[in-house]
């Protein structure tokens, strides 16, 4: 279990994390979503212990990252931004060294390695130097030595960056099955690859932790604004007149497309089903009603809501 | 601490490094060996490894300068530093990798005496003495050159800087020279020295009042010693800063043949300093 209580880094007079608060609970995967620069990156860098925080602790199984950090470091495997490869090392060597570094007991350590290699199919290549492997490779041996020895929290921050599209799906495949017996934590811009995978979302924007809950949770919360679309083969005025009948209206644009065809963005009150009403004012008036469909705020519409519509009224990037 | 320390000890070998260093020094040695033993016949080894001193000043920022540097600018250091290792196992690991690297040389030195007793007489004693001496006078260098690596990314600087430093307190003596040694002099350039130390400590604190009350402390304590007895103050910062002279226990024992116990324990405490610092300089960096 990863507890993050009041997080605050600052970089000069730069606030890179605001006052971050979160739980983690084991078994789940968590994804930070967040704009580049959001601190998504410095976060996880300040969970493992490579960062220290301005303000605030990381207890990471109730132990404090920073005041016993051999202990809760144990239970971390941490993919960076930027695979930590020794490049003249072969990935049979680099492992090795891995496995050592994070006191793997001698019996243990290779068939560990060679879990691992498997998991991440890195078998053909184990005996090739680092440094003339393709970046889809280098980024699972990153992964490789990030899940070996299995440790409870494995954090990744970007983990399919430079791969191919078969590589992405069968990474996500493995990160899947990591979350049966372990708390994994990514990070991620893509949203569609969030949604993919987690079961819970954290947004992340200018170092604040604007939404968390679950991705149907985050488009629910979107619900009080669901509307309908219509395409009408009608002036604008009597597509107006015709909704006047409807109730629970709440407001209406109305867009004139070519050959007498005109399109509404309708919002409801209080996220009423006003379909079958629509639906008969229409054919009352013997009025074509070519297209309806009902608009649901989507995730990418909450993203961009919660990580643009910041910056209007507060900038707290900088202080 | 032992895997790094074995991954280092590769890494240095496999990159060349090690190999270039071993032979750079070995062969050079190898050219006053046989220039003042061989061809002059003079019996003391310890004297051709004095001349060997300038090689080691080029030699050792070569050894020490990828150590920090590059993990940082690879990046690797975020694997080392989020491992359930201590930073101080990191260091002490890099640490004696480079101190293994200096000791092959070394190693090969001990033949050297054994060359000259087969053609007549030869002093062991004090050749295998100053070995060991200028073996540790390596280990004090490689400690220097480990914090200069810790400050900064490139490998470059961090040679160049090391080379800086180490061909200051080479030619330290010359330089303790120019100093002025009138006892007002010797006040305000003990204020000045005193002063930057507490700067450091400041600029590692950032704690302004333990910053000022130690300025405060120097400054009175200098001020009131001066006025006590100023004659406590002549030749006071050449004398000190003599005592820097590094170089000089191990010609001590090459030139004069006296072994210098103080000496060697400012080496060991000099070692102790740097191995200290570097940890603190990347505690540093983590925090800012």
């Amino acid at each position: 279990m990863i507890e993050v209580k009041n997080l605050v880094k600052k970089y000069g007079n730069h606030l890179a994390v605001d006052h971050l608060d979160f739980r983690l609970e084991p078994g789940k995967i968590y994804g930070f979503l967040g704009p580049n620069g959001a601190g998504k990156s410095t976060t996880m860098n300040i969970m493992t212990g490579y960062l220290g925080a301005t303000e605030g602790a990381v207890l990471i199984d109730g132990h404090d990252i920073l005041k016993e950090p051999e202990e809760a470091k144990k239970h971390i495997g941490y993919l960076p931004e930027l695979p930590p490869l020794y490049t003249d090392m072969t990935v049979q060597e680099y492992l090795e060294f891995a496995a050592e570094l994070k006191r793997i007991p001698k019996g243990e350590r290779e068939s560990a390695i060679e879990e691992v290699m498997k998991l991440t199919k890195l078998m053909d290549v184990q005996m090739r130097l680092i440094k003339n492997l393709s970046k889809g490779y280098r980024q699972r041996v990153g992964l490789a030595q990030a899940i070996l020895g299995f440790p409870d929290i494995i954090i990744l921050d970007e983990p399919t960056v430079g791969l191919d599209p078969k590589q992405i799906v069968e990474i996500r495949e493995l990160i899947r099955n990591l979350s049966k017996k372990h708390t994994v934590v990514l990070s991620s811009h893509i949203l569609a690859e969030v949604r993919e995978v987690c079961d819970y979302i954290l947004i992340i924007s200018k170092g604040k932790l604007v939404a968390s809950d679950t991705p149907e949770n985050l488009e629910k919360r979107m619900n009080g604004t669901e509307g309908l679309e219509i395409e009408a083969k009608a002036a604008p005025e009597k597509i107006r007149s015709i909704l006047s009948l409807v109730d629970d209206i709440a407001k209406l644009e109305i867009d004139i497309q070519k050959d007498g065809i005109a399109r509404a963005k309708i919002e409801t009150k209080n996220g009423a089903d006003i379909r079958e009403q629509v639906f008969f004012a229409f054919a009352g008036e013997k009025c074509p009603l070519l297209e309806m469909k009902a608009s649901k705020a989507s995730l990418e519409e909450i993203f961009m809501e919660l990580t643009q519509g910041e910056e209007v009224y507060r900038d707290a990037g900088d202080l | 601490m032992l895997a790094i320390y074995k991954r280092e000890l590769k890494a240095y070998f496999q990159s060349m490094v090690g190999c270039v260093f071993v032979a750079f020094l070995v062969a050079f040695t190898g050219i006053y060996f046989t220039a003042y033993n061989l061809n002059a016949g003079y019996p003391y080894f310890s004297y051709t490894l004095s001349g060997s001193l300038i090689v080691f000043i080029v030699g050792i920022p070569l050894v020490s300068m990828r150590s920090f540097a590059e993990e940082r600018r690879n990046k690797t250091d975020q694997m080392l530093l989020t491992a359930p290792v201590s930073l101080t196992k990191v260091v002490l690991g890099k640490y004696f990798a480079m101190v293994t690297v200096v000791a092959i040389p070394n190693l090969i030195f001990c033949l050297f005496p054994l060359i000259i007793k087969m053609n007549g007489t030869a002093y062991l004693k004090v050749d295998y003495i100053s070995i060991a001496v200028f073996f540790l006078l390596g280990c004090v260098y490689v400690a220097i050159g480990m914090f200069m690596s810790a400050l900064t990314e490139s490998q470059i600087i961090a040679f160049i800087s090391t080379f800086g430093v180490l061909l200051a307190l080479y030619l330290w003596n010359g330089i303790i020279g120019f100093l002025p040694s009138s006892a007002v002099a010797c006040m305000i350039g003990l204020i000045l020295i005193l002063s930057l130390i507490v700067l450091y400590i400041y600029h590692m604190t950032e704690n302004w009042m333990l910053g000022a009350v130690l300025e405060v402390i120097a400054v009175a304590g200098c001020a009131i010693a001066y006025i006590v007895k100023s004659s406590l103050f002549e030749n006071l910062l050449s004398k000190l800063l003599g005592k820097l002279a590094l170089a000089d226990v191990f010609t001590d024992i090459t030139n004069s043949h006296i072994v210098d116990i103080t000496g060697i324990m400012l080496y060991l405490s000099v070692i102790i300093v740097f191995v200290f610092l570097t940890i603190q300089a990347i505690q540093k960096r983590r925090w800012s």
